[in-house]
């Protein structure tokens, strides 16, 4: 089987509960792309001036926020605490990280919806223990060029030190992450089963099907 | 095997079980509305596939919809275009849509309920987090994303790992004026907003057994800022009450074994729960959110907390960080806090229940002259021509609120009604997040009589001292 090795500096994002309204603000929910998210990623937190999807203008850049500093401007992996991704169900927030570079998003715990989108997009999150994660963000903030090395065939993430750590992750995921997966064909794979589903249903229970007036 | 009600429902569901452990499920009801879905019809024509099912489909704008003016049509050229885009989809795909003149048309977590699309016992998806909101019904709903929403739209499936069970208990009766939105806050400042990840939560008890199912679907509805993807409540007599009259229910020919389904949508006796939780609903009062998570609730008697009294280092950075963002001191009274807006909406809290216990407050006041906008945007069309049937429309008007047209509104700010940099909001709806109602704008999450009293007071003040003072 392939393997997918991600190598990259480690973008420290120390807050909790980070949710998808910060990640991409509703203003660019109004576009029917699924391209085009990267310059918005943070919005409200990377510039200092508001935009949204009609701005022509250059935008005012926070110094002060993390993916605006070197050297994290050119991380790839995001390094956060507890419930990465809660509230809205927008996979734009998905779009917007992948968009602007990111590969991976490491955390203790990730919302449920937000963690479905991301693996349909092979964006790969990876859950750690809370031990390990205050390690790695104390060993940032010792070095701050820190590059991680993340083997998704054999689920370890391995540290400038060259301590390595396992990490969990379903077979689909990895597939999902590693070559990319056709969910609606797989699930069409099994079409004679859902007709057959709908068709016992439709017996017992009619007034679930079509319209009633 | 004894069973929850989510068992019962997923079982009833399943078609096929993968490898990996998560299962083929099939979806009985569709909701779609304008912003989650232009990118799924895209996915499904670029790869030439066909709709399952279009009748299972409802089709509905509202995130992006102006609430005034309803008649001139869509001013922003991008909101319109996302608007027209999903009629054309519909129109292609021969699905039902509600016109945003159409009394029909609301927020598509009220009119899914309010017209009988959602019935007990079905499972409905919607590509939005609140999707929740139709666990009241004794229905299995969660929201899910876009790639799902083509997903559903190919297959009539979803492939999903099934949650674990988890009970909260709620005894005894909430006392006069307290709703289930202060007992949902008080619910989600108990366990936080993690507290129900990875499970689904069936709300039970006294409490929810005298609960209306308007008020059932307030509390479902927030379940996912506890961040359960689903609530539930169990069929009985006020689910069947509440589904008789609805339009789209089972036709005459059905509806007797209809009724003999629903009433199988109960958890067994002994059914294994995960996890339980008892929650006393005499404990609950009059709650009011400080910060800029859900979790981040206190009692209106109550105080903002002080970072300084945190041992964990995180939580204090946390708790400093939301307090800056509110503009707010450690340990500052909450009835101190004085409020520029008021917004009564949003799929939490836009139902005529909603409206009638805002307007019971607001009969015969006037609000503070320090707010510089309140507004009222019913939740449908038939929430809104309900209200001025009963003349609330004009308690409403009188005592200085607008009275709008049917949308989410100042909920997320999409349309023209939204915060404006630091302004503060008294919100009846489920989100505190920065900037969710503006940017830089701060959301303080109430009750819909919370929202009165403060709109009256211009500051936050107990529902129930000010009708004793009354
Ligand atoms: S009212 Fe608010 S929370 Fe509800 S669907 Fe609309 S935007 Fe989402």
């Amino acid at each position: 089987m392939k393997n997918k090795i991600i190598h990259g500096q480690v973008i420290p994002f120390n807050q909790s509960n980070i949710d998808t309204d910060a990640i991409i603000p509703k203003q660019y929910l109004k576009s029917i792309k699924k391209s085009g998210f990267g310059p918005f990623l943070f919005d409200s937190l990377r510039y200092l001036d508001p935009g949204d999807l009609s701005t022509k203008a250059k935008r005012k850049i926070n110094p002060e926020f993390i993916l605006n500093k070197a050297p994290y401007s050119s991380g790839n992996i995001i390094l956060a605490n507890d419930n990465f991704g809660c509230g809205s169900s927008r996979e734009h927030a998905v779009w917007a990280i992948k968009d602007y570079g990111i590969e991976v998003v490491i955390s203790t715990s990730f919302a449920d919806i937000f963690k479905r989108n991301s693996f349909k997009n092979s964006l790969l999150l990876i859950s750690i223990s809370k031990n390990i994660l205050d390690k790695l963000f104390q060993e940032i903030l010792d070095s701050p060029n820190y590059e991680l090395t993340i083997d998704v065939q054999n689920q370890t993430i391995t540290t400038p030190s060259k301590q390595a750590y396992d990490f969990d992750i379903s077979d689909s995921d990895k597939e999902r992450i590693i070559q990319g997966y056709d969910d609606i064909g797989l699930s069409l794979m099994h079409k004679n089963k859902i007709e057959q589903y709908e068709k016992k249903m439709k017996q017992k229970k009619p007034w679930m099907f079509g319209k009633q007036s | 095997m004894k069973e929850t009600l989510y068992d019962k429902i997923w079982n009833e569901h399943m078609v096929h079980q993968n490898p990996d452990g998560s299962s083929l499920l099939y979806i009985d009801r569709h909701l779609i509305h304008e912003v989650t879905s232009p990118q799924a019809f895209d996915g499904l024509n670029i790869e030439k596939r066909k709709i399952w099912n279009n009748k299972s489909i409802y089709a509905v704008s509202d995130h992006n919809v102006p609430t005034k003016n309803r008649l001139a049509g869509i001013d922003d050229k991008i909101s319109k275009l996302q608007v027209d885009t999903l009629i054309d989809n519909c129109k292609k795909h021969d699905i039902s849509y509600f016109d945003l003149n159409d009394i029909n048309q609301g927020i598509v977590h009220v009119i899914g309920p309010e017209l009988g699309i959602t019935q007990p016992g079905m499972t409905l998806v919607c590509g939005d987090s609140h999707t929740s909101t139709h666990g009241a019904l004794a229905s299995l709903a969660f929201g899910i994303g876009t790639s799902d929403v083509e997903h559903v739209l190919a297959t009539q499936c979803i492939n999903v790992n099934k949650e674990k069970n988890f009970k909260i208990i709620i005894k005894n009766s909430l006392n006069d004026f307290i709703s289930s939105k202060d007992l949902i806050l008080h619910i989600i400042k108990t366990i936080g907003t993690s507290g129900g990840t990875g499970f689904t939560i069936e709300f039970a008890g006294s409490c929810i057994e005298q609960m209306s199912v308007e008020g059932r679907m307030t509390m479902c509805n927030m379940s996912i800022e506890a961040g359960a993807k689903s609530g539930l409540v169990a069929f009985d007599n006020n689910t069947l009450n509440y589904m008789l009259d609805k339009k789209y229910i089972p036709g005459k020919n059905h509806i007797d074994n209809a009724i003999k389904y629903w009433e199988k949508l109960v958890s067994d006796d002994d059914a294994h729960f995960d996890k339980e939780l008892i929650i006393d609903a005499l404990d609950v009062v009059p709650q009011v959110t400080w910060g800029t998570s859900p979790e981040m609730t206190v009692d209106v008697y109550g105080k903002t907390p002080n970072p300084n009294d945190e041992s964990d280092i995180n939580k204090r950075d946390y708790i400093t960080r939301a307090l800056d963002y509110m503009g707010l001191k450690a340990n500052q009274d909450i009835q101190s806090i004085n409020i520029d807006k008021v917004f009564i909406g949003s799929c939490t809290n836009s139902r005529i229940e909603d409206l009638r216990q805002a307007a019971e407050v607001l009969n015969g006041e006037k609000i503070s002259g320090s707010i510089k906008q309140a507004i009222v945007v019913p939740g449908s069309g038939h929430v809104k021509a309900q209200a001025e049937n009963e003349g609330l429309d004009k308690i409403f008007i009188k005592s200085g609120f607008e009275w709008r047209d049917p949308g989410c509104s100042m909920c997320l700010g999409m349309n023209d009604d939204s915060l404006l940099p630091y302004e503060r909001c008294a919100s009846t709806s489920n989100r505190n997040f920065e900037g969710r109602q503006g940017d830089k704008g701060r959301t303080h999450l109430v009750s819909p009589s919370m929202a009165a009293v403060a709109a009256i007071k211009g500051h936050f003040s107990s529902v129930v001292d000010f009708i004793n003072e009354k």
